[in-house]
């Protein structure tokens, strides 16, 4: 459908990739461990290798909690984009199939959140 | 299904004596008391009638004072000179 | 008294004189031009005297009794002040609740009054004309009394210094703003509807009734009374919601389906915009009166299941996903409570973990989900925060392209898994936090991709600079006072001084 309007009614998205300076948003969310509480959202380069995406991006942002240093990345699940999906970590984001404002979820198999809560 | 309509006054001395006349005219209301409010519910219908206020008052009561007392209603409403009425058409 | 006085005319003739009796069909200009806004959005009207008002408050009432309001009101904001109210509220932790209602909530009583100054103007009927005029005014002295009534905390407590700068600029407040904006950008009888219907109507009895009871209830006098005040108002707004909804579905049963579409948007845009209300009640009044799920019950299930068996009779179903906002009644208050416990180094306003009998209340009240999902995490907070390791989130949130809140909702029958909906428009991705929202963008896409995302707009460079401390620096923020846990804030510094020289008289 579109807008009811008094004329014509057309306007650019705010956040076209050519907006984040070489960037694209990625999104990102460790399921079930929502002492995070939400997805998070970061500007990456397309050229990045999943591997430094993996054990920078990754680390930075979720490390704080106790299950980080559990996790058993070959038993890790991902999905991309609501797709099951295996990372080729030797190659960057954007061959792996990421475009701007793909999300990445990944569930690691066995870790169960503070108290077994999910959190 | 719930036919409840319902008033929300604040609990003071000015709203006092419409909460009297409320129970008076309407005496299946149920009133829920809140820190510095009182919410009243009836089924279907509820009136607030300016004859009533009046005799508890001892003095004139224009209908409209209700606005200086009012919290919140639920209720299509029907004001006249003589009376406040809220009911549903269920 | 039968002697009584009577007036000459009736209220209805009185009412009538006022309104109907100003209105003419413009000769030197077609109609059309003159209202260029009033039939562009589908709605039909045949007669613009079938419009009804069922308050009848002539000109010369409405000043008698808002002057009265106002009398009242500010005896008691100077009794207030002059008594140093705020040393007798129960917790400075409440004040928490005041900053956030001053910088989300009062801004939008500006709105409100600009939006209804504006389809004041754009209706042909006279009707509906006074009403929105009368109510432009009313909002105007809403946010002017709020304003005056919270200044007083300002003087003391931290994060009031800036609202309205705050209010275009801050990510949480983004939420409240852009639902405004939406409506303020829509023709005149949505945003009736979206304002006197779904928000006056349906849902602002959820904030101003059980919370401003809570506000009494922990001693905040000032606040009561401007609530009360303001809602003395919104009884005579919820009727004109009311009205506007039945005066277009009675006009032509074309205007059912454009009706019931936007009951079903604004509906779930103001449940997504009363989540800060859920954890204000929740999380935030250092005394209890209600649960946010015991008000839903109450203002939604209840009140709402009457008003929508009343408009049954005009083809009307309650609000698409009002069967998913009651089952988020239960989780709603803790899930935003815990979004703001991850980023309060980014608000202005401190969070906390609640005490231990605070802890209690809300396991009592929430029997089948709180101690299963959200009491650990609680507890787990607080061993970290007293083991000197206080948890802040450091990256950005994914937000939802419509309500604008991040992501942090889960599948209401799944609460261990976030809730995530994506929409394609034009080669972009649109990622919403359920199916109201998306419902939404997917209806007016062109409409939503313009959102201003505040994560979005800082990653742009739109925002003060790449660093988190600059995009602060640009809200305005006072660092280490505005914003971060409140305990060792200054706020509790200063309070528990107040109370040490309290124990010492």
């Amino acid at each position: 459908m579109s807008v009811t309007s008094i004329g014509k009614y057309e306007f650019e998205p705010l956040d076209k990739q050519e907006n984040f300076h070489g960037n694209q948003l990625t999104y990102i969310n460790w399921e079930q461990h929502l002492l995070f509480c939400a997805p998070v959202c970061l500007p990456l380069p397309p050229e990045m290798p999943f591997g430094a995406f993996v054990q920078e991006v990754l680390s930075g942002v979720y490390s704080k909690h106790p299950d980080f240093e559990k996790i058993d990345w070959d038993a890790a699940k991902w999905t991309l984009d609501g797709a099951d999906f295996t990372p080729d970590l030797g190659k960057s984001l954007a061959d792996n199939g990421l475009g701007h404002k793909s999300l990445i979820r990944f569930w690691t198999p066995g870790l169960k959140g503070i108290a077994g809560s999910h959190s | 299904m719930s036919r409840t309509v319902s008033i929300t006054l604040q609990n003071n001395d000015d709203a006092r004596p419409i909460i009297e006349a409320i129970k008076k005219d309407n005496p299946k209301a149920t009133f829920n008391l809140y820190p510095a409010m009182v919410k009243i519910d009836c089924d279907g219908r509820l009136i607030v009638k300016q004859e009533t206020v009046e005799e508890l008052l001892g003095r004139e009561w224009d209908v409209q004072e209700l606005h200086l007392s009012i919290i919140s209603i639920a209720g299509n409403v029907d004001e006249e000179d003589e009376y406040f009425e809220l009911s549903w058409n269920i | 008294m039968a002697e009584k006085r009577k007036k000459k005319m009736g209220i209805k003739q009185r009412y009538s004189m006022l309104t109907r009796g100003l209105g003419w069909d413009t000769t030197y200009q077609p109609m059309d031009k003159v209202f260029p806004y009033d039939n562009y959005e589908g709605i039909i009207i045949h007669d613009w005297e079938g419009w009804e008002d069922p308050f009848r408050l002539t000109m010369d009432a409405y000043w008698k009794f808002q002057s009265e309001k106002e009398k009242k009101l500010y005896a008691v904001i100077d009794s207030f002040a002059q008594n140093n109210g705020h040393l007798g509220i129960t917790d400075a932790r409440y004040v928490n609740a005041i900053k956030l209602f001053l910088t989300g909530v009062s801004p939008l009583e500006y709105q409100a009054a600009r939006g209804f100054t504006h389809v004041g103007r754009q209706f042909r009927g006279v009707g509906p004309r006074v009403a929105c005029q009368m109510q432009a005014i009313d909002e105007l002295r809403h946010v002017q009394t709020q304003v005056h009534s919270m200044s007083h905390y300002n003087k003391y407590f931290d994060g009031l210094h800036s609202a309205p700068h705050m209010h275009d600029r801050v990510w949480y407040l983004s939420v409240p703003k852009s639902f405004f904006d939406d409506a303020r950008t829509a023709g005149p009888f949505e945003f009736l509807t979206s304002i006197s219907f779904a928000f006056e109507y349906v849902l602002t009895n959820l904030l101003f009734v059980p919370f401003m009871s809570g506000a009494a209830f922990n001693g905040d006098m000032a606040t009561v009374t401007f609530g009360f005040s303001a809602q003395s108002d919104e009884a005579r707004h919820m009727t004109l919601g009311l009205e506007v909804i039945k005066f277009m579905l009675e006009q032509d049963e074309r205007n059912i389906p454009i009706v019931q579409r936007w009951m079903d948007k604004w509906f779930w845009r103001g449940t997504r915009m009363l989540t800060l209300v859920a954890m204000m009640m929740d999380y935030m009044l250092p005394k209890r009166v209600m649960s946010w799920r015991e008000a839903w019950d109450i203002y939604f299930t209840e009140a709402g299941g009457a008003l929508f068996a009343d408009l049954a009779r005009y083809g009307i179903k309650p609000p698409k996903y009002a069967d998913i906002a009651t089952k988020e009644a239960e989780h709603l208050s803790h899930q935003a409570w815990h979004i703001f416990y991850n980023y309060t180094h980014a608000a202005a306003f401190h969070t906390w973990v609640p005490e231990k009998e605070e802890l209690d209340w809300l396991s009592e009240k929430y029997p089948d989900t709180f101690d299963k999902y959200y009491r650990p995490r609680l507890e787990y907070l607080d061993k970290e925060e007293k083991a000197g390791r206080r948890f802040y989130n450091d990256t950005l949130p994914m937000l939802c392209q419509v309500c604008q809140i991040p992501m942090g909702f889960t599948d209401m029958d799944d609460p261990k898994t976030i809730s995530f909906e994506v929409s394609e428009y034009k080669d972009d991705k649109y990622h919403t936090c359920s199916l109201g929202c998306k419902d939404i963008f997917d209806y007016e896409p062109e409409k939503y991709v313009q959102a201003w995302l505040p994560v979005h707009q800082i990653y742009q460079g739109n925002c003060g600079g790449t660093e988190i401390e600059d995009v602060l620096k640009w809200y305005n923020f006072n660092m280490g006072a505005d914003n971060m846990e409140y305990k060792g804030s200054p706020d509790q510094k200063l309070w528990d001084e107040w109370q040490a020289h309290r124990k010492k008289a």
